[in-house]
């Protein structure tokens, strides 16, 4: 089986977030990027899923020549091999139809992407890769078997889980509970060092072409000061609540 | 103890000086240190338990050996490598790095470098995967700054030798599987001896009620009559220079260790002082508290960049003794004097075993004696740059 994990680069969760250029841009100076959390998950199941029964696992990732770390690490972790397509990721239907356009050339039955990626949480890709592909596409999955060509899905819904069955090739968007957070790994010497021979192959854009632009970003309000209420102010609290924050 | 939050510090954008596989190597060292080491040290230190369930997530990140040739089971990378694995041990716990050093530094180089083919093929494979664990025995209860002295010896009896004598304060001598000791032989000069734990007359009694590296078994390492088969010598080099050559590559990973402590003092301490609120701020207002958090940030940076141009001297060959002894001595005063300062800003806290402060601070107070006391290290730059040798 070939399996496909698409892998985004983002900043670390507890990176300072900082803009430049009249807020238009996000300033990368000091920041340091890791594998986003959602396909870290996917990245682990694909590799559980090659020592289980055997695959072949292929990481790709749009971006420049700095996103290669993070692209070694998913070597280190397991991946076979890798492939970068060279062009920084502008929006989701560009990343989206570059991930596509490789596809199209090189078939795989299983492609995993997160559900969506921690820096812009667009949760577009996958959706537009499925769409051009014309295969399916199951979203926030949280579980998933794979029984000859068929496969069985976990989903997570609104207060519950839904079960899913489809068959191959399809693409999925990944997050906890593919595997757990314990079953996540750290690369171990014998994986970095393997990593250095494995291929990764740089293939060029095909067209880049965006849908949209990030104009502006803004930061959340600063959090307001914390008011204390005693428990048996009730009163207080409810004319506050409506006059004050004028939320009820 | 609470739950890890380190995030290193980097003032001056080093991790820039980095290659991507040296922070590849250095981040899953520090990601396992988050998830295997911290949970459990505290426990292990307050019990004085060596916590042997560590030893192969040690050997997976590379901490066994990472410069010995892949031949050997190293993973064969260079000086920065190594000094970085140090680095994110040594943020953990000073013994667990105490462990790493003395197998890689103590141990496996000594094989590697002063050992024949045989030799290394029999015991570094092994020593990598810590299957095998050694230890290193050059101090005795009569000669530690002094090591030149030593009265622990080996006998040639014609087809073996007899080694008689005692070793004390040898980190790892508990559980050790071998033992590279140093002992003088019939002419007098220093030889390096494989001993073996299933050898008749060896002995390793622990030492215990330590204050310090209570995390890392530290013991003694006792020969009656114990016969030594000759191929059990290592040949490739002998005299007092032999044990002082793997000295230099321990320092060396000392010097890297001591800014892992010190970062997760200052860490802790500046995490803390924005949260603890006293006289209605947070005390990471007030002046004294901020003189503390700059003073450290700034002996940590001024350490990384030392250390980091010691790594570069180190991989092209060119770091001198005298060079090494300088960063150690540097590094583990600076460390030292940050975990008291840190310990401070904790107030009480910082006394008990829920912040890694104090535990930090104990643990040094050893590192700052092993390989070569801070006073010895200073009287190494004095010979150095004075050419007169005030040790004797
Ligand atoms: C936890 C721990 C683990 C250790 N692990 C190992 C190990 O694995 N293997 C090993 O071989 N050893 C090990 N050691 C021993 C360590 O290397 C020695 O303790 C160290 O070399 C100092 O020797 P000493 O304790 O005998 O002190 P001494 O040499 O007696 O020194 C006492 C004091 O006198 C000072 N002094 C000595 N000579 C001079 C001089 N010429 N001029 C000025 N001042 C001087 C010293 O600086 C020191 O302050 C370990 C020690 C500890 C605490």
């Amino acid at each position: 089986m070939n399996i496909l994990v698409c892998i985004s680069s983002v900043p670390d969760t507890t990176s300072k977030i900082n803009f430049t250029e009249n807020d238009s841009k996000f300033d990368e100076n000091g920041i340091q990027f890791v594998i986003n959390p959602y396909d870290e998950f996917g990245l682990t199941k694909a590799v559980m899923l090659k020592e289980q029964n055997g695959a072949k696992v292929t990481a790709i990732i749009v971006g420049e020549s700095s996103v290669e770390p993070v692209i070694r690490k998913a070597l280190a972790i397991g991946a076979d091999q890798a492939v970068r397509i060279n062009m920084k990721p502008l929006d989701s239907f560009s990343t989206a139809k570059e991930i596509s356009n490789y596809v199209s050339e090189n078939p795989f039955d299983l492609i995993i992407a997160g559900k969506e990626s921690s820096d812009y949480n667009g949760g577009a890709v996958p959706g537009i890769i499925a769409d051009m592909l014309n295969i399916p596409f199951v979203n926030a999955c949280n579980g998933l078997e794979i029984e000859g060509n068929e496969v069985t899905l976990n989903r997570e819904i609104d207060g519950g889980i839904e079960k899913i069955k489809a068959s191959l090739p399809i693409i999925i968007g990944g997050q906890k509970g593919l595997v757990e957070e314990s079953e996540l790994r750290i690369p171990n010497m014998r994986g970095i060092m393997t990593a250095r021979s494995k291929p990764l192959n740089i293939v060029e854009a095909n067209n880049p072409m965006t849908m949209s632009k990030s104009i502006q970003f803004e930061k959340p309000a600063a959090k307001g000061e914390c008011k204390m209420v005693s428990s048996d102010n009730i009163d207080q609290l409810v004319n506050m609540l409506q006059n004050e924050a004028k939320v009820i | 103890m609470k739950q890890d939050l380190f995030q290193a510090p980097d003032y001056f954008l080093m991790d820039e000086l980095l290659s991507d596989e040296h922070k590849l190597i250095r981040d899953a060292a520090r990601d396992w240190v988050k998830r295997d080491v911290s949970p459990i040290i505290e426990e292990a230190c307050q019990n004085a338990i060596f916590p042997k369930q560590i030893l192969s997530g040690l050997a997976d990140v590379g901490a066994f050996g990472p410069y010995i040739p892949t031949k050997y089971g190293g993973a064969g990378l260079d000086h920065i490598s190594y000094g970085l694995i140090m680095q994110e041990l040594e943020r953990g716990d000073s013994g667990v790095r105490s462990t790493a050093s003395v197998q890689s530094s103590l141990v496996m180089y000594p094989i590697y470098e002063y050992g024949n083919e045989e030799q290394r093929l029999k015991y570094l494979p092994k020593l990598a995967t810590g299957e095998m664990m050694g230890c290193f025995g050059l101090t005795e209860p009569n000669h530690g700054s002094n090591p030149g002295g030593m009265t622990t010896n080996i006998k040639d009896m014609g087809d073996h030798y007899i080694l008689n004598g005692a070793k004390m304060w040898i980190s790892n001598s508990p559980f050790a599987d071998v033992a590279v000791v140093w002992a003088k032989n019939d002419a007098g000069r220093i030889k390096g001896v494989i001993v073996e734990r299933e050898m008749e007359g060896f002995t390793t009694p622990e030492t215990h009620n330590k204050w310090s590296l209570r995390a890392s078994a530290t013991g003694e390492l006792v020969f009656d009559n114990v016969k030594i088969p000759k191929e059990n010598i290592l040949e490739g080099k002998d005299g007092l220079g032999a044990p002082l050559g793997c000295l230099d590559s321990a320092r060396y990973g000392i010097a890297w260790g001591a800014i892992g402590a010190a970062m997760d003092c200052y860490d802790t301490a500046l995490r803390y002082s924005k949260e603890r609120i006293q006289f209605g701020k947070p005390i990471a207002a007030f002046q004294l508290q901020q003189k503390k958090l700059a003073e450290m940030i700034t002996e940590i940076t001024k350490a990384q960049l030392l250390t980091w141009r010691l790594g570069v001297l180190k991989n092209e060959g060119r770091a001198t003794t005298a060079q090494i002894s300088m960063c150690k001595r540097n590094n583990v005063e600076m460390a030292l004097n940050i975990t008291r300062e840190a310990r401070q800003i904790l107030g009480a806290m910082g006394i008990t075993g829920d912040y890694s402060i104090m535990r930090h601070m104990m643990n040094l107070e050893s590192v700052i004696t092993y390989e070569g006391t801070h006073d010895i290290h200073l009287l190494i730059t004095g010979l150095d740059i004075t050419g007169e040798s005030a040790f004797k």
